[in-house]
């Protein structure tokens, strides 16, 4: 098979899977499983054929246009180059993972099937973005991520926080999905194609009359999709949904296809320095805020979700400085090893029996009754934090090498200010991110108290994952980093000296810290006695965590906070940890900003419809119903009365009749 | 036509036209009568007089098989038959007060507007036509049966299935009666069917 | 002869039997003046059949011949209309026509009033429970 023939099976098998599953869901339950699994594996099996044929060399173009589509055509098209090859290898791998790990997370779901296929479809339509050489099979591919994000964030749909959280991280990709499609029509309008390499070819000859108005438009999509400053709210919120779900959306497709667009559209974003300049202000601020939200949250899976928002950073703030090489390489690195992180907390999570820190950390002996998610969980943490030689380490490290390169004006092709303000922020939050995973570390594994419940052992296909998973956090940075260059645009991936001292250094500041923080505080830990433990024996780790999901707010006043004194990033944050753990009131602003304005303007037609546009419903029931009973009178029953009444209407008739006829 | 009515002028009555005249005025007075007195049984008292003012009338137009048979069928078996309904139906003898609806007000409206309106249209139209009556009369048995049976035979003998199917409705509608209102309503058809036969003869 | 005198007297028949018709209570008599409508017509048939045999020549005779049928056709009328009258006589025990209002708007038919035997069937039904209880 050709390797397009190889490329087109990719997406399609998954979307196959996902239609046989839906279909056969209620009549063949047996057949669920395999159809999950299989055709997601064999696309992986594809995807690494496609990357293997490809190997690095020149981009796969092939395009069909089934039908005219007006004046700028829309064509069936592939685009493989290196970085579509090794995404969609990326994506296969996670989604195999997460779909294995999902026959045992959810094992006794009654949804489980509709859940199995939706995870299939999101896969499809990741892989069909990641393939597409097509902006508009491109955008169908990413609105299809959107409404199965909605449909599996919200798979929890009893409990009102998986309700609010799919619906709201359908707003807001939606609200960022407006811009991103006015901007696709602007792009093609200018390039006078849809089609990438077209697009690509019109703006390196200058095509483009509007750069920076389309860069922002698309930038406003990219932001609401990979969870970029100031649109990421809808992602700690997410955290509702499955945690199979949060690591296939945060690792691999949903938020990553934001940075893969920016990635591959590049040159446009280039051609507007006021974008390139907005871009690394965006990714400075997602970076820092929300490792320093990731600080301060209770609930285990939103701190992992506010570090897969600082790492997206990471990735924007790599484009803002030009070198999508560096980008995608973390992108690749952290898909991993936050892959493997929500994995492994969904098992702590199942075997802990609640989803809080605080909780956890007055348990003894929770790293013992998992110490397959124990060691893999250290591993990625380890990565998360960028200690060499994990492969977090290589990835960060090419992000802050590019951004050092920029600001020290060796490149030309980006603005020095952003070089500056990028590496600035990636310090920063190099720190704050060893902080907050030491934090993580410290308060799941090392806690004191009485002993964990027994939740009995994590079945097999959840534990071998987070092995299969271990391997790439591990190693793939330090392997891949010489190879790389040759799949991607050539750039030098190799860690630089003053940022690999820089940050790791920064790292091992804010890993140490933290321990003095936490060795001072854990003291107060079995002072106050807090935590609310969901205890389900029998029971499957989803039943579990929808537990703990819905009773965190009840037991600790908030979805995000816990009031405990024992945390060690209490004392780091001080005044600033109460504000860090609601997301630096954003929800609150957009509550004032937005959501009250249209609630107002909800209730104003409201009152407009009831009050004003119903009066005059009612009035036209009213008047017809007051002339019936006016008529209704005239209904005597008298035939007599009826027929005096006909021979009057025919006299006048014939009267009026005979007067036209004669012309008077 | 306007020769003739050029000799004959308007309102310049003939003998016959002065016949006409009165014995109409007597049938509409009695028709008056019919629709207004309050004994029902005098109504059709006087509705015997009004049909036989029209059989005169027709005399007067020289429509003599019609004139007989209009005495024949109406004065002698409708009028019968409305007696008869009178009594079955325990009309009350004597003046009722009730004759009249409500409605009377409303009903004298109306036929006065219609009657003018009719008046005026018939007038304007026909002021001047004049019917000629001398020579052979129009309505002879013989004319009108070679008339009857030469151009309006189908039409006569459907005419004789419909009299059949109202002989047949009237006994089914009365069917669940008493004996006398059976008989009664059989015995009222057999008359119709002789009207035809009459008509054919 | 004016052809005027036999078509006013028709038209005249014609409107009281009109007014017989709309005015009267008792059904028989309603059904005398329907006989003094269709006369009316006679009339005005015969005198047209009369004029136009000798003004136009017309030899088919139709008038009187329609007139024929027309006095059939009223006599088999009569018939059935008593016929109906004494089955509604003797179904109802009247033959006024103003007291027949089957076709009258009832008080039932008020949509409004809906709800209520509604109401009203719920509370009886509540009641019936009482009882059995």
């Amino acid at each position: 098979m050709t390797t397009t023939t190889l490329a087109v099976l990719v997406p399609l098998l998954p979307f196959l899977g996902a239609a046989a599953g839906l279909l056969l869901g209620r009549t063949a339950p047996g057949f669920i499983r395999p159809l999950a699994v299989l055709p997601t594996l064999a696309s992986l099996v594809l995807a690494v054929l496609v990357a293997a044929d490809q190997g690095g060399g020149p981009a796969v173009d092939a395009a069909t246009e089934l039908t005219p589509t007006g004046s700028v055509p829309v064509e069936l098209a592939l685009h493989i180059d290196g970085f579509a090859a090794l995404v969609a290898v990326l994506v296969a791998v996670v989604a195999g993972c997460v779909q294995i790990y999902s026959t045992g997370y959810l094992r006794d779901d009654p949804r489980y099937s509709s859940y199995a296929a939706l995870v299939s479809l999101f896969t499809s339509a990741m892989l069909l973005v990641v393939y597409s050489g097509d902006l508009i099979v491109l955008l169908v591919g990413w609105e299809i991520m959107g409404i199965c994000s909605y449909f599996l964030v919200g798979h929890y749909w009893e409990t009102p926080e998986a309700r609010a959280a799919s619906i709201k991280a359908f707003l807001v990709t939606k609200l960022g999905d407006v811009p991103f499609l006015i901007g696709l029509f602007a792009l093609a309008t200018d390039a006078g194609s849809f089609r990438i390499t077209k697009v690509l070819g019109a703006v390196a000859n200058g095509g483009l009359h509007h750069p920076t108005l389309i860069a922002l438009l698309l930038l406003a999509g990219v932001a609401g999709k990979s969870a970029q400053f100031p649109l990421h709210t809808w992602l700690p919120d997410a955290m509702a949904g499955p945690t199979p779900v949060s690591a296939l959306i945060h690792a691999a497709t949903m938020v990553a296809a934001g940075v893969y667009f920016v990635a591959r559209l590049l040159p446009v974003f280039q051609a507007s320095s006021a974008a390139m300049v907005v871009l690394a202000v965006m990714a400075a601020v997602t970076m820092a805020g929300s490792a320093l939200a990731a600080l301060a949250q209770d609930d285990i899976k939103r701190v992992l979700a506010y570090s897969t928002i600082g790492q997206l950073g990471y990735m924007t703030g790599a484009l803002a400085v030009g070198d999508r090489d560096a980008a995608v390489f973390h992108l690749l690195s952290h898909g991993a090893f936050k892959a493997l992180l929500f994995l492994a907390a969904g098992v702590i999570i199942h075997a802990a029996g609640t989803n809080s820190l605080a909780a956890m950390s007055r348990m003894a002996g929770l790293r013992d009754r998992v110490p397959d998610a124990y060691w893999t969980m250290t591993v990625a943490l380890l990565a998360l934090a960028a200690i060499p030689p994990f492969s977090g380490f290589f990835s960060k490290e090419s992000v802050l090498g590019a951004a050092e390169h920029v600001a020290t004006g060796h490149t030309g092709h980006a603005p020095g200010p952003a070089g500056w303000i990028v590496l600035a922020a990636g310090l920063l939050t190099a720190l704050l991110t060893a902080a907050y995973a030491m934090r993580l570390w410290l308060l799941a594994f090392r806690g004191q108290g009485a002993e964990a419940p027994e939740h009995g052992r994590q079945p097999l296909a959840m534990n071998a994952v987070l092995w299969v998973l271990a391997v790439p956090s591990l190693a793939f940075g330090g392997l891949a980093f010489r190879v790389l260059p040759d799949w991607f645009d050539g750039r030098d991936l190799a860690p630089t000296l003053t940022t690999s001292v820089l940050g790791t250094g920064l790292a091992l500041v804010g890993g140490i810290v933290t321990y003095g923080a936490w060795r001072h505080t854990s003291a107060l830990a079995a002072r106050v006695p807090l935590g609310a433990v969901a205890a389900h024996p029998e029971a499957d780790a989803g039943l579990v965590e929808a537990e703990a999901i819905a009773t965190h707010r009840p037991a600790y006043g908030d979805i995000a906070y816990a009031p405990d004194p024992a945390d060690p990033g209490r004392l780091l944050l001080g005044p600033l940890h109460r504000h860090a753990a609601v997301g630096f009131h954003l929800d609150a602003v957009y509550a004032t900003l937005f959501v009250r304005p249209v609630q107002a303007g909800a209730s104003l037609v409201r009152f407009l419809d009831r009050e004003v546009v119903e009066t005059y419903v009612r009035g036209a029931g009213a008047v017809p119903r007051l002339l019936g009973a006016a008529v209704r009178r005239a209904q005597t029953g008298n035939v007599q009365t009826y027929v005096s009444a006909l021979l009057a209407g025919t006299v006048v008739l014939a009267v009026a009749a005979v007067l036209l006829a004669t012309g008077a | 036509m306007t020769l003739a009515a050029a000799q004959h002028g308007f309102l310049s009555p003939t003998g016959v036209e002065i016949a006409f005249l009165l014995v109409g005025l007597a049938t509409f007075g009695a028709a008056l009568v019919t629709v207004t007195t309050r004994q029902l049984v005098h109504a059709a008292l006087w509705l015997v007089v009004t049909l036989g003012g029209l059989a005169v009338e027709y005399l007067l137009l020289t429509a003599e098989f019609i004139a007989w048979v209009q005495v024949l069928i109406y004065v002698g078996s409708v009028v019968v038959l409305l007696l008869f309904g009178l009594m079955l139906t325990r009309a009350p003898i004597g003046r009722s007060p009730d004759a009249d609806s409500g409605n009377r007000w409303a009903a004298l409206a109306v036929a006065v507007a219609s009657a003018a309106a009719l008046v005026w249209v018939v007038v304007d139209a026909f002021r001047t036509t004049w019917i000629d009556l001398d020579g052979a009369a129009a309505g002879t048995t013989k004319v009108t049966g070679e008339s009857l049976f030469q151009n309006w035979v189908l039409p006569f003998e459907a005419l004789s299935v419909l009299l059949l199917a109202a002989l047949v409705g009237a006994i089914v509608l009365s069917r669940k009666a008493k004996a006398d209102a059976a008989t009664a309503a059989q015995a009222r058809e057999p008359r119709g069917e002789q009207a035809a036969e009459e008509g054919a003869r | 002869m004016h052809l005027v005198y036999p078509a006013v007297l028709s038209a005249l028949l014609f409107c009281t039997g009109l007014y017989g018709v709309l005015a009267r209570r008792n059904a028989i008599l309603v059904l005398m003046s329907v006989e003094l409508m269709l006369n009316a017509v006679n009339l005005n048939l015969v005198a047209f059949d009369v004029w136009l045999s000798k003004a136009a020549r017309e030899t088919l005779h139709s008038g009187q011949a329609l007139t024929l049928f027309t006095i059939t056709i009223a006599a088999a009328e009569i018939g059935i209309g008593l016929a109906i009258v004494l089955a509604v006589y003797r179904n109802r025990g009247t033959s006024d026509i103003d007291r027949l209002r089957d076709a009258a708007e009832g008080p039932d038919d008020d949509p409004d009033s809906g709800h209520d035997s509604d109401a009203a069937a719920t509370a009886r039904a509540a009641e019936k429970a009482e009882a059995t209880a």
